[in-house]
């Protein structure tokens, strides 16, 4: 903040010499060119190493890992909405559904493009939802919240494929049943601690359904899930 | 609004008086004339909007135009000086990004509006959750138009229950799809029934003069697949062929007569009742026909070549009624003729 004090000072300099009469009124608009004054400032962090950068957006990303995990009324989720958390939640969670095997025969297995699309147009639609039911959240806000609240579910999927590892009886089953439902439901009570402040107060019946139902289907893809070998 | 104006601005009153002007031109009559108002569409909202969006394209106009003006005469000034060259290009760049800024935004609030489906989300949720029971409630009176609600929500919100529902049922009977994928397949049949069986009932509903919008039928439709979700998934899991024929007459047959009774009641004549009513009736049940059965079929013949003659006692197939049903009778035959023969 110093800095922008002292560049301003030679130009604000001259209009001590200049006296207003009060008996005139003064009006208008005061517009200044934004892109001359700041440019200094708005460049700083180009210069910074990668690393630092890389580094700042990883922990900004751990952070809200740890808001969903928790959630409490917290703003933070909202305020600093940003992307990277749910792209990274949700190619590692097509990754681990596609299984890796190019059988052709038995394909009842997702492929990544499918979990992509679902997980992203679900979103966009559940929110467009919220939005249209008179919600105050914005739209990028609300893909973020819905794609870091995916997280419980991804924990939930590396679980399932550690289980499956040991075998694939009713024990297994009734195990990866017991996980998968209750991350998912972590993740919905999650997703509508956010959402759900954001709506007129008797239509969160309204806004959570949609919720529900969309990690319903991927919760029930992952407990489907089944490896080819 | 300053003295700026062409015309001169006689302003006695403080309200500010009639303009002379007008009054003259429009020869004294006090009917607005409508060949100026650029009639785009019915709706209130974009009206407002576009009459909105013109104001402030006048205004933009004016103040580009008033800019590139101050703009001209400074770059007379300082052509020749390479010092100011850089404060140069960032204007110019500042105002083209405006431009482009601008027309995004404009193309933007000309085709992404989404304030225009926002009233047909509207509801409350016992206001949803009664619109569902009713669904399988067939009206009694049919000579009194009925109400039809005109929201999307739920129709949406139903459509989608019954995409997950197919996925669940395609999943579990170990369906495979060549051309596409599961979900496409899903949300394309759903979808696809959806807003095509409306159109064409709207549009046979605007042959037979009935009295329905195009938004009462998707609807009063989408509010119809409630039946369908709800027999779906419970054939989905339990696997008896006459649960679901039961099943299939009971609910599909209680929500296709509301639909019917609905659309009876808005349509006068005994033709046309019989068409839109007939084709309505035979495509939604036909539907869920078509939905139980897509879905099976693979699992028979599955079950066929890996049983053979030998049929264990837990297997949930259909197979197991008509034998049943055969078996049942041979023996009550042989038991009769039994007693027959020994009396």
């Amino acid at each position: 903040m110093a800095e922008v004090e002292e560049s301003s000072k030679p130009l604000f300099a001259g209009l001590s010499d200049i006296s207003i009469s009060e008996d005139i009124p003064v009006e208008g608009d005061i517009s200044m060119p934004v892109g001359s004054q700041n440019a200094d400032n708005d460049f700083s962090t180009l210069d910074e190493p990668v690393k630092d950068t890389i580094l700042r957006d990883l922990r900004a990303v751990g952070q809200k890992f740890v808001h969903v995990m928790y959630p409490k009324k917290s703003s933070a989720l909202l305020r600093d909405w940003d992307l990277w958390g749910p792209l990274l939640l949700c190619v590692t969670l097509a990754l681990m559904l596609q299984g890796g095997s190019v059988d052709s025969e038995e394909d009842g297995r997702p492929q990544f493009a499918e979990v992509f699309v679902i997980i992203w147009f679900g979103s966009v639609i559940i929110t467009l939802n919220s939005k249209l039911l008179g919600g105050t959240i914005s739209f990028f806000q609300s893909l973020c919240v819905l794609g870091y609240c995916i997280l419980p579910l991804t924990v939930a999927m590396i679980v399932c494929r550690i289980v499956l590892l040991g075998g694939s009886g009713l024990v297994s089953f009734v195990v990866r049943l017991i996980v998968v439902t209750a991350s998912f439901s972590w993740s919905t009570f999650a997703s509508t601690a956010f959402l759900a402040d954001s709506q007129p107060p008797n239509r969160k019946a309204l806004v959570v359904y949609p919720v529900f139902l969309f990690y319903f289907v991927i919760g029930w893809m992952i407990l489907t899930f089944s490896p080819s070998h | 609004m300053s003295a700026s104006q062409g015309s001169t601005n006689t302003n006695t009153e403080p309200w500010g008086s009639f303009d002379d002007n007008n009054i003259i031109q429009g020869s004294g009559s006090a009917v607005i004339d409508m060949e100026n108002m650029d009639d785009t569409s019915g709706s209130s909202f974009e009206d407002m909007g576009e009459m909105h969006q013109r104001m402030k394209e006048e205004e933009e106009v004016t103040a580009e135009a008033a800019a590139t003006e101050e703009d001209n005469g400074e770059y007379g000034d300082f052509l020749g000086m390479k010092g100011l060259k850089g404060q140069l290009g960032r204007q110019v760049a500042d105002e083209v990004w405006q431009a482009g800024k601008q027309q995004a935004s404009k193309a933007f609030n000309l085709y992404a509006n989404i304030d225009i489906l926002r009233p047909y989300f509207d509801v409350e949720p016992n206001q949803v959750r009664n619109r569902l029971i009713e669904s399988l409630i067939p009206v009694r009176m049919i000579n009194f138009p009925q109400k039809v609600a005109g929201e999307l929500y739920g129709p949406m919100m139903l459509v989608f229950t019954m995409v997950a529902i197919l996925l669940h049922g395609m999943k579990t009977s170990g369906t495979v799809i060549r051309e596409g994928t599961l979900m496409g397949t899903a949300i394309g049949t759903c979808f696809g029934y959806w807003l095509g069986v409306s159109s064409f009932i709207y549009f046979l509903a605007y042959l037979c003069n009935a009295q329905i919008t195009m938004l009462q039928m998707l609807s009063l439709l989408g509010y119809g697949l409630f039946g369908h979700c709800m027999v779906l998934f419970i054939t989905y899991n339990v696997h008896f062929h006459s649960l679901f024929y039961i099943l299939w007459l009971v609910i599909g047959g209680l929500s296709t007569l509301r639909m019917v009774a609905v659309l009876i009641s808005r349509t006068v004549g005994q033709t046309p009742r019989l068409i839109l009513c007939g084709t309505l009736a035979a495509l939604h049940m036909l539907f869920l026909l078509y939905l139980h059965f897509a879905y099976h079929k693979m699992v028979e013949g599955i079950l066929d070549t890996l049983e053979g003659p030998n049929i264990p006692p837990i297997q949930r197939v259909a197979r197991d009624v008509p034998v049943v049903a055969s078996a049942v009778v041979n023996a009550t035959i042989k038991s009769i003729a039994a007693v027959v023969q020994s009396q």
